[in-house]
């Protein structure tokens, strides 16, 4: 396609992703390497309905004239990054030197928030996105074998899990795991266990997590396949049945393979939707035992005193790990368009 | 596939209709019980005492003097005035997943036929930009929305969801663009059409599956949106998800749980039939798309 | 809600439409206001807005996330808000950033009505007018205490005592609960149990913490024996958890906030029997302490910056007329007025004794926003018990001093 075409056929969709995604994280970027200007504070009476204090203020004045002067703050380099509430370089560092076993080091290190919270992060990602795939293939292998008049009802009620917004789904999950809701008594029964609590135990609380990932994200995997396997083409089945091939073999080296560029897709959105898990832990009230990348930065940038260089690092931090995390898919997507280009 | 669903019933074919039996189960089941419980009252709907009192409404029975209440809706509908809330989402979701499959049928169509390096660039940098926190970006929105008195409305917050979906719409259509076979416009060129006559001509009328189900991830994104519409609406241009969540209370006061309850299960009502009307374009769509990825 | 109470509900709703257009004494201008979503500020906002009328609009929004927007929506020019109802812990990003104006002249011209102690001075200039107030504080249920013969705790030691009886006598596992919601609710626990102890969070004078310390200790101890006597949910719990536990007959004591009362005491969700043994008590004093172991805290309406004077002007006119007496008397029970025409009824017993008792209000510190994060994001370790009180308080200071540093509190 000519230059030119390609300009104007793009140029909508490219001026809004510009304006309102790059140059945002654009002044992310250059805001993470920015701290607030030092606060002047002076000493001051304030008197409220309870009772008078001396307290210090801000010295509204001072700081604005700073805040002229130099409006984006000041420079701080990596420094950021690099403090106790991100990379904590030197928290590690003193860590590593204190520590004798590596069982020890990994537990002072866990204490760090950041990286607590990539801990859970990762664990919910690589847990998930396998697990959303298989379910999500099987459903779909099943779907397809349903008569047809069940089909539409099967297919939307598979989909629920998806449509409704996961603040209020993890919600209704919340209350139902309760150790006096239906679910939460019914495991007590099952396990025979009076005390037992989803709620009250961190490894539970994580198991109760992931698995409202996989009841979350499944139906998203189950459609996009259970569509791939429409176009899945006769003939070559056909073959392999003839060769005697069982059905599970069917699966494994005719759907699967054909099926592989929708697999890439589906791990492609998990890989990224899970390194910004962020509602379940909200709806679940989890954040004492789990918290995410984007759990942190959501707690900078909304308590009472907005955080906002800290917020901007975390955000890179958390792009770059998508990053680093599609690598391998970024170079196979590469090679198929290059073919395709050639 | 259909050879699959012939002959005997194997161990496969009972362990796939198991499989899809349990998750079925899982699927509907917190939602038949968010059903029948949006018809109780708060007591009956936590029921810390004995859980089987949700199922019996026995708090219902003493408060309301029924098993069953309609109070939940009442209050949420009327008291409430949820109705506008559902308007507001209404508008929000069908700007929304217009101009976002306007945008991203073009711009779709030209990733997928063009085979320059910036055409992968471009992709690469949409998949990129969708690792983006959305909180993140929201919070950035808030200062030059103020200052420019763009905040609270509608149409800002539509701009912005179709911004922050169009990674994923463009990525979507893409594929399905490089299924539709590129004899086709090229023969409509030769024929003497401009690219965008090509386009209109040949393209549009071939490309409806990808289109519907590309927009049936856009409404869902649409509908579902929190962390968008709360930052950015006022109260009185609310849609409907923040609005449930501001029944459930604040730090100091108690919510109204039910209201919320009941809210979330009229809010699935319209997908039900959303879902039962586009089910076959949905799944056919996919079928012509994303297989190639 | 019974049927009833929804039509009365909506019978009192048209009834403030019918006699919107009062006369407040305002020409012109334009009214826009920001507060948080519960009834008794819907109540104040409603009421300025009959003061709407020729040649005046009126704006309101009332939403959870008010203090996500709040400074944004100030900063603007001219502001979004005309004004914006703060608490003592959200006025302070607005000073912080100056984005509200000193009221003595309209206070002057337009606030005869007003009481001094409704005045909020900042270096001896009015910034805020408080209308209300809340504090957490304690409920217990009488027949419980009845059955085992235990007086009104009055300190959390005899909170404890009486959980353990009431526990030892098999009535109940977990007589106690607290908002220990791994949040802000739990920040908020920690500073009032503090407070209790007596205990300064900074040095005085500067922003350097000041927790890492004996009394430090002692309230870390004290929220881990209570947790002894809470479901072991508790780092879940929040209002909106507790009061149906409570409504419901599970618990015999709780710490809660006073504007909860009024739902614990009505007749919904519970049986008359918990309701009727529902006491509000002041919060409990702790170890040895005077004054209750809770921060006081107030609501209050600010004006904004950024805006016209005589915008500011008309504003102000509408939300003293917000807060008038035919306001309170409409809305005598939703919470707890600083107005003479409150008339306190059982709900407000509890805020009421904790304020008697003389407990402290809510630090209003440019800094203090930042310790109460690091307090939220550090204490879980430590009450599920995978780390000491001592590496509890030293995490606590790191991610204070880590903040406070960021934000140019510290050097």
């Amino acid at each position: 396609m000519p230059h030119r075409y390609f300009f104007w056929f793009i140029l909508p969709a490219l001026a809004a992703m510009v304006l309102f995604i790059a140059l945002p994280i654009f002044s992310v970027a250059v805001q993470s390497l920015f701290v607030e200007h030092e606060q002047v504070m002076k000493e001051v009476e304030n008197c409220g309905p309870f009772k008078c204090e001396t307290v210090l203020q801000v010295d509204n004045e001072t700081t604005a004239r700073l805040q002229e002067e130099a409006p984006l703050g000041r420079f701080n380099g990596l420094g950021t990054y690099t403090n106790r509430a991100h990379l904590a370089f030197e928290e590690v560092g003193q860590i590593w030197a204190k520590t004798e076993t590596w069982e020890d080091f990994v537990a002072g290190v866990y204490n760090l928030p950041l990286y607590k919270a990539l801990f859970f992060t990762l664990s919910y990602t690589i847990v998930v996105t396998p697990l959303v795939l298989i379910l999500g293939l099987f459903i779909a292998l099943g779907v397809n074998r349903l008569p047809p008049i069940t089909k539409g009802p099967t297919i939307f009620a598979s989909l629920l899990p998806m449509i409704v917004t996961p603040l209020i789904g993890s919600l209704i999950l919340f209350w139902m795991v309760d150790a006096d809701g239906i679910l939460g008594a019914t495991l007590q029964v099952l396990f025979q266990d009076g005390d037992l609590s989803l709620k009250a135990s961190a490894p539970l609380t994580w198991i109760m997590l992931f698995v409202y990932g996989v009841w979350h994200n499944t139906p998203f995997a189950f459609v996009v396949f259970y569509a791939g396997l429409q176009a899945v083409p006769h003939e070559t089945l056909e073959a392999a049945r003839i060769d005697g091939a069982s059905r599970w073999q069917q699966v494994r080296y005719v759907v699967v393979p054909f099926m592989m560029p929708l697999v890439i897709f589906i791990t492609l959105m998990q890989l990224m939707d899970g390194l910004r898990v962020f509602e379940p832990i909200v709806g679940f009230s989890a954040s004492a035992k789990a918290t995410s990348l984007s759990w942190i930065i959501f707690n900078d940038l909304f308590g009472d005193s907005k955080l906002y260089g800290s917020a901007a690092a975390t955000s890179v931090i958390t792009i770059t790990a998508v990053c680093i995390l599609l690598t391998p898919v970024l170079i196979r997507t590469w090679r198929d368009f290059h073919r395709k280009s050639t | 596939m259909s050879t699959m669903a012939k002959g005997k019933y194997g161990l496969f074919g009972w362990f796939a209709t198991s499989m899809v039996v349990f998750w079925l189960l899982i699927a509907i089941g917190p939602f038949v019980w968010t059903l029948w419980g949006s018809f109780k009252v708060q007591g009956d709907f936590f029921s810390k005492a004995d859980w089987r009192n949700a199922i019996y409404g026995v708090m219902t029975t003493i408060e309301t003097g029924e098993p069953f209440t309609g109070n939940g809706y009442w209050g949420a509908w009327v008291q409430e005035e949820f109705w506008r809330n559902a308007l507001n989402t209404a508008i929000v979701v069908v700007f929304t997943v217009i101009i976002s499959l306007t945008l991203g049928t073009l711009g779709g169509y030209a990733l997928a036929r063009s085979g320059y390096r910036y055409a992968f660039i471009i992709l690469i940098a949409a998949l990129i930009f969708r690792a983006m926190p959305h909180i993140t970006l929201v919070s950035g929105y808030l200062l030059p929305f103020f200052e420019w008195n763009l905040w609270g409305r509608l149409s800002t917050t539509i701009i912005v969801l179709v911004a922050i979906n169009q990674p994923f719409t463009l990525w979507m259509l893409h594929s399905f663009f490089l299924n539709i076979p590129q004899e086709l416009d090229e023969s409509a060129l030769v024929d003497g059409c401009t690219r965008f006559q090509a386009f209109w001509h040949v393209i549009v009328p071939v490309m409806w599956p990808g289109v519907i189900t590309t927009g049936l991830f856009s409404f869902l994104l649409a509908y579902n949106d929190f962390a968008v519409t709360s930052m950015l609406l006022s109260s009185e241009n609310q849609t409907m998800v923040p609005r449930i969540a501001s029944f459930l209370g604040t730090v100091r006061e108690q919510g109204n749980v039910m209201f919320a309850v009941s809210a979330v299960v009229s809010a699935i009502v319209p997908l039900f039939f959303l879902v039962l009307f586009f089910q076959r374009q949905i799944v056919s769509g996919l079928t012509a798309g994303a297989v190639k990825g | 809600m019974g049927k009833l109470r929804i039509f009365g509900a909506v019978a009192a709703l048209s009834l403030t439409v019918g006699v919107a257009h009062a006369d407040c004494g305002i020409s012109s201008g334009n009214i826009s206001v920001l507060a948080n979503d519960f009834p008794a500020l819907h109540a104040v906002v409603s009421t300025a807005e009959s003061c709407a009328g020729d040649g005046i609009t009126f704006n309101k929004n009332h939403t959870a996330k008010h203090n996500e927007i709040s400074v944004a929506a100030l900063s603007a020019d001219p502001a979004e808000y005309t004004s914006k109802i703060v608490a003592n812990s959200s006025i302070v990003p607005l000073l912080n950033k100056d984005l509200i104006r000193p009221l003595d002249d309209l206070v002057a011209k337009h606030g005869q009505s007003l009481k001094p102690n409704q005045l909020i001075r900042i270096d001896g200039k009015v910034m805020a007018v408080a209308f209300m107030a809340n504090a957490q504080h304690l409920f217990v249920r009488q027949d419980i205490l009845d059955q085992v013969g235990m007086p009104a705790p009055t300190s959390w030691e005899e909170v404890l005592e009486t959980a353990k009886v009431i526990r030892e006598a098999g009535i109940m596992e977990h007589p106690f609960a607290a908002l220990f919601k791994s949040d802000w609710n739990l920040g908020e626990e920690f500073v009032n149990m503090y407070v209790g102890h007596g205990g300064k969070f900074f040095e005085p004078g500067t922003a350097k913490p000041a927790i890492n310390n004996e009394t430090g200790i002692a309230t870390l101890n004290m929220l881990k024996a209570l947790t002894e006597y809470t479901n072991p949910d508790f780092l879940t719990y929040n209002t909106s958890t507790v009061a149906p536990l409570w409504e419901s007959g599970e618990i015999a004591i709780a710490q809660l906030w006073g504007s909860t009362g009024g739902q614990l005491l009505d007749d919904e969700g519970s049986t008359p029997e918990v309701v009727a043994a529902t006491v509000p008590l002041a919060a409990p004093t702790v170890a040895g302490g005077n004054t209750p172991a809770s921060t006081l805290w107030w609501d209050g309406f600010t004006i904004a910056k950024n805006i016209s004077d005589e915008d500011a002007e008309a504003t102000f006119i509408a939300m003293v007329h917000g807060i008038s007496d035919d306001m309170v008397r409409a809305n005598n029970d939703s919470a707890v007025w600083l107005m003479d025409a409150y008339v306190p009824g059982k709900a407000a017993e509890g805020v009421a004794a904790t304020a008697a008792a003389g407990a402290e209000p809510y630090p209003m510190l440019p800094f203090m926003g930042l310790m109460h994060q690091a307090l939220f994001q550090e204490l879980p370790d430590f009450l599920q018990g995978n780390e000491t009180a001592e590496q509890a308080l030293a995490d606590i200071e790191a991610a204070y001093v880590t903040a406070a540093t960021e934000q140019g509190f510290l050097k």
